[in-house]
């Protein structure tokens, strides 16, 4: 698989809360652990962080409430000044921009999604679509034809003079969606934007999400407490424990290898057959003969469970290339299916 | 703590110790002092008295007559900001009273009439239904006929026209201080203490440099106004500002907003639903200030009622402070409805005409009835053979209940002076002053630590050092017995609104009603029943400061989670025991703060009925009014506000740390 660039990257990242972070991490270093940091009087809200989000990728930060995840893209996106460390956006060290320099890189490359949506009370939907072309100086019909783009991207179109207190939960995130991307940012950060949802409609507004990158290829970091959520969106997800990063990989290594038995207890109850690939189950190569099709190495089990199982004979296991890798028979969808060891 | 109610704690058994020690010391105190020739303890001798007053009085003499900056003096910069505050005022003016004239007295030509009294009824009772309803339109538009009806209406615009200057000026003035408090953390830290001094130095005090300085006239009454009415909008706007969710503030970070855009883009749309509440209160403060702003030249219906108390005509008085109060309520439900009104909601025409029918109607009525008024008279001015006047009525019915239950109201007034207040007016001036002073350190230690330790014994060293000692006392003798009996009455009147919704009802009628009228109003109907003295203080003031004792103490047990009040059910609690053993303590905090506002609103009452006749600090600062002495008001002055700064950091002290052990905090 051929590796995208780095879009956004952070080395040695420490965000320490409490006095004297700075003379403390100076003098630790990397090596500091819990104990030193509590003995300190302080609190370690993100330790000795290194991640590379790739250009186009899908990056989600996973974690329990209070391991760190929201002070890291806070972090990323300099609206909490790190202790120390780099952030390297394009190859630039963010935390050397001056205030200036950081608010043009905020007005033309970085667009957030809250929470809790965050949108303007006074403004309606199309004014805070518009808001963020506004605080640029766009003139007023060039902004408000850009917002009326975008709002029929995120499907809410006929509602741009409805202010947000007469939308639903779902409806505002979209506002903030659109909103975050009128300025097409190259950096998309989206802190648990469905958290505040209904799950049925977490559901459809993770779908919408999916459909928008599918079409606007943006690098993303998304921050999540939902595993489910980071493995249906993620390309990669980093796993954070208590301000430190636990494992870096995609869902299905995620769930092959956990690194800890932390990670492993989040993969435990997860759908294996929604995150392995037919390529990670796959047996031995067959004669063509012996085989009654075949399928993609990336598909998931999941989706070709009924076909595998439907039919009499296994079937081929091909790259992108079309090339035959390896076979996939009954047996083996049925113990991904039932959890059962893929060894036994 | 005690168990079971049988031990002690040291604390306790400290303050048990120190009342007893204290009744020994007022009954024997002055002989014991005497027997080791330190009489100095009872009395603060006159030899060490620190002349602050005289010092101030002088360094205002300075300030006036010598300060010059090169081109202009001191006095003629004041008095050049006077004038540009005129401006404004005197435009305003025109166009609700006495219309724009050219040339003065007899040779006064008028060029434009003012607004006809049937245009500006129009134009509030279009505000009230842009703002709400037709029922509040009804409302706005009946209370302002009655003014027209009732005689009142040049009076009442003029009193208008100073509000609707004051309060602009308050509003806009708070906000940029407390934006600025907000953005700027040191600034914070000076502006809160300033704020607390505005807010407790009684109005009185600073009316005397604020005469010297700008001069006799409306425009001095304006500043009073705004500075009196300007604090609270200070601290809402700093307390609204840190209110805006922080995910806004970061979004409007991300979005890379300057500092300015920031402030004026984000935070303030954002927090205006807040910020409409301070509002509220600037209004109906600068209301509450337009009978002692009269004192110095505001006129108007404030006037009226200072000169009827002073001919003691309780019916003129009483008709314009009717007056006064229906100009309140008239402007104190307009401004909340514009601040609760639903607002945002989007509206489908594009036409301007069809999106703001109200402002083109109420354009057409100014109009159309100022060219008719020309014609018509009757139409530009409330035609006076229409007005009614009820003051003969009040003066009889007056007289009326003071004949018929004379012997009652002086019977229980009698029993309450000789029973309560003498003792206990006794009681405080016979104990020495140190021994008071030490138990306020004390109090401050137990409570705050050294900080609120050294705070209470600056403060009341203060007030001893300036030979206001026995002054204090009878002041906080007054304000004493009148919170107790407020705490008495509010309490029970806030559980009873929590315990079903037609008392709510009615006692948050009442409440809001006491809360409308001007300090002053009480004064009117408490010197008819009452003549003079201790006795009609104390009940004025236990009207005025009773709102906040019933109010708070509603507010807190209503703010009871309600799965402790059902913790408490299911453990088969009484309603008596519900009440004292969940509901109680844990509103204890709330109901304290109630208290300590209580407190505040009694001491500024105090100044006030100075006018009937007490003997306390607010006599005092009544008298250096009258006597234009800037230092003696000041000084006395601010020794209300420290009494009044000890007060509130004790309570809130220990409400915090009520709050804390319980859990709440």
């Amino acid at each position: 698989m051929s590796e995208k660039p780095v879009k956004l990257a952070c080395r040695n990242l420490w965000k320490l809360f409490g006095d004297g972070a700075a003379r403390f991490v100076a003098r630790h270093g990397a090596g500091a652990d819990a104990a030193a940091i509590q003995a300190a009087g302080l609190i370690g809200a993100v330790r000795n962080v290194n991640i590379d989000v790739r250009q186009d990728e899908i990056f989600v930060i996973m974690g329990l409430s209070g391991s760190g995840k929201s002070t890291l893209v806070r972090c990323l996106s300099r609206l909490i000044e790190p202790t120390s460390g780099q952030i390297l956006f394009d190859g630039r060290d963010l935390l050397r921009a001056s205030t200036r320099e950081m608010i043009e890189i905020r007005r033309h490359k970085m667009g957030m999604v809250f929470q809790h949506f965050a949108l303007l009370p006074h403004l309606n939907v199309l004014q805070n679509v518009a808001f963020p072309l506004e605080v640029q100086g766009v003139p007023r019909d060039k902004r408000e034809a850009r917002a009326r783009e975008i709002i029929e991207l995120v499907g809410l179109g006929g509602r741009e003079s409805y202010f947000p207190r007469e939308l639903s939960g779902g409806q505002q995130q979209r506002v903030g969606i659109a909103r975050s991307l009128a300025v097409e940012p190259d950096i998309w950060f989206l802190d648990e934007p469905f958290s505040a949802l209904d799950p049925l409609i977490r559901r459809e507004m993770q779908d919408e999400f999916l459909r928008l990158q599918n079409m606007l290829h943006k690098t993303i970091v998304f921050i999540t407490h939902d595993f489910d959520e980071a493995i249906r969106l993620a390309d990669r997800i980093a796993i954070m424990k208590d301000g430190e990063m636990v494992q870096v990989a995609t869902p299905e290594e995620l769930v092959l290898n956990p690194a800890t038995d932390y990670v492993a207890e989040f993969t435990r109850d997860v759908s294996r057959a929604k995150v392995l690939s037919a390529g990670s189950v796959m047996g031995p190569v067959l004669r063509e003969s012996e085989t009654a099709g075949t399928v993609s190495q990336r598909a998931r089990v999941a989706q070709i469970a009924h076909q595998v199982e439907a039919a009499d004979k296994p079937f081929a296991v091909v790259d992108a290339e079309g090339r035959i890798v390896g076979s996939i028979d009954r047996r083996r969808v049925v113990n991904v299916l039932i959890g059962r060891d893929a060894g036994a | 703590m005690t168990i079971a109610g049988r031990r002690l704690t040291p604390w306790a058994a400290f303050w048990l110790a120190a009342a007893i020690a204290s009744f020994f010391l007022a009954a024997h105190g002055a002989s014991m002092t005497a027997a080791i020739d330190a009489g100095w303890a009872m009395q603060y001798p006159a030899a060490w008295r620190w002349p602050l007053n005289a010092q101030i009085s002088a360094a205002m003499k300075w300030l006036v007559e010598e300060v010059h900056f090169h081109f202009f003096t001191f006095t003629e910069m004041t008095r050049g900001l006077a004038w540009l505050l005129k401006q404004p005022y005197d435009f305003i003016r025109s166009l609700l009273v006495g219309g724009f004239v050219r040339g003065l007295g007899r040779d006064a030509v008028q060029l434009l009439p003012s607004l006809s009294w049937l245009a500006v009824v129009f134009i509030v009772a279009a505000m009230g239904y842009y703002a709400r309803s037709w029922r509040l339109a009804l409302l706005v538009a009946g209370c302002f006929l009655y003014l027209a009806v009732f005689g009142k209406w040049n009076s009442a615009m003029v009193t208008l026209s100073s509000i609707l200057i004051a309060v602009p000026l308050g509003v806009v003035g708070g906000l940029l201080l407390g934006i600025a408090g907000y953005r700027w953390r040191p600034f914070d830290r000076v502006l809160t203490p300033a704020l607390d001094l505005m807010q407790t130095v009684p109005i009185f005090a600073y009316l005397v440099p604020i005469l010297f300085l700008f001069g006799f006239g409306p425009v001095s009454a304006l500043i009073a106004t705004v500075i009196y009415a300007m604090p609270p909008m200070v601290r809402v706007t700093t307390l609204a500002m840190r209110a805006v969710p922080s995910e806004i503030r970061d979004f409007a970070v991300m979005v890379g907003c300057s500092r300015r855009q920031m402030t004026w883009k984000v935070l303030v749309p954002a927090a205006t639903p807040s910020l409409m509440v301070g509002v509220n209160q600037v209004i109906m403060l600068s209301l509450n200030m337009v009978i002692i702003a009269s004192m110095i030249g505001a006129g108007g219906l404030g006037f009226e009622v200072l000169s009827s108390l002073r001919r003691l005509d309780i019916g003129a008085g009483l008709e314009a402070g009717i007056a006064i109060v229906v100009l309140a309520i008239a402007l104190d439900r307009l401004s909340q409805a514009f601040a609760q009104r639903s607002g945002y909601r989007h509206s489908e025409s594009s036409n301007y005409l069809t999106r703001h029918p109200w402002l083109v109607t109420t354009a057409l009525v100014v109009l159309g009835t100022g060219l008719a008024g020309l014609f018509v008279p009757a139409l530009q001015d409330y035609p006076a053979s229409a007005t009614v006047t009820t003051a003969p009525f009040w003066s009889d019915l007056v007289r009326s209940i003071n004949i018929a239950f004379f012997d009652q109201f002086e019977a229980a007034k009698v029993f309450m002076l000789v029973n309560i207040l003498m003792p206990v007016k006794r009681f405080m001036l016979a104990l020495p002053w140190p021994w008071l002073v030490l138990l306020a350190t004390i109090a401050g230690w137990q409570l705050g630590g050294w900080r609120l330790a050294t705070l209470c014994l600056g403060l009341s060293v203060f007030i001893a050092v300036n030979g206001l000692w026995e002054l204090a006392m009878v002041t906080i003798y007054l304000c004493g017995i009148s919170v107790a009996i407020a705490a008495m009455i509010g309490i029970p009147l806030g559980i009873l609104a929590t315990e079903n919704a037609h008392a709510q009802r009615i006692v948050g009628a009442i409440i809001d009603t006491l809360q409308t009228l001007p300090s002053f109003v009480y004064l009117i109907p408490v010197v008819m029943l009452f003549r003079v003295g201790d006795f009609a203080a104390m009940i004025a003031v236990i009207l005025y400061a009773l709102a906040p004792a019933v109010r708070y103490t509603a507010h807190g047990i209503r703010n009871i989670d309600p799965q402790l009040i059902e913790a408490g059910i299911v453990s088969g609690c009484t309603r008596r025991q519900l009440l004292w053993r969940i509901k109680m303590p844990l509103a204890m905090p709330e109901i304290m703060l109630g208290i300590n506002q209580t407190i505040m609103l009694a001491l500024s009452m105090l100044v006030i009925t100075a006018l009937v006749g007490t003997r306390d600090l607010g006599q005092e600062v009544y008298i250096a009014l009258t006597k234009a002495d800037v230092g003696r008001g000041l000084v006395a002055g601010a020794a209300i506000a420290f009494i009044a700064i000890i007060a509130d950091r004790l309570i809130s002290a220990g409400a915090a740390r009520t709050r804390q052990r319980l859990g709440l905090a």
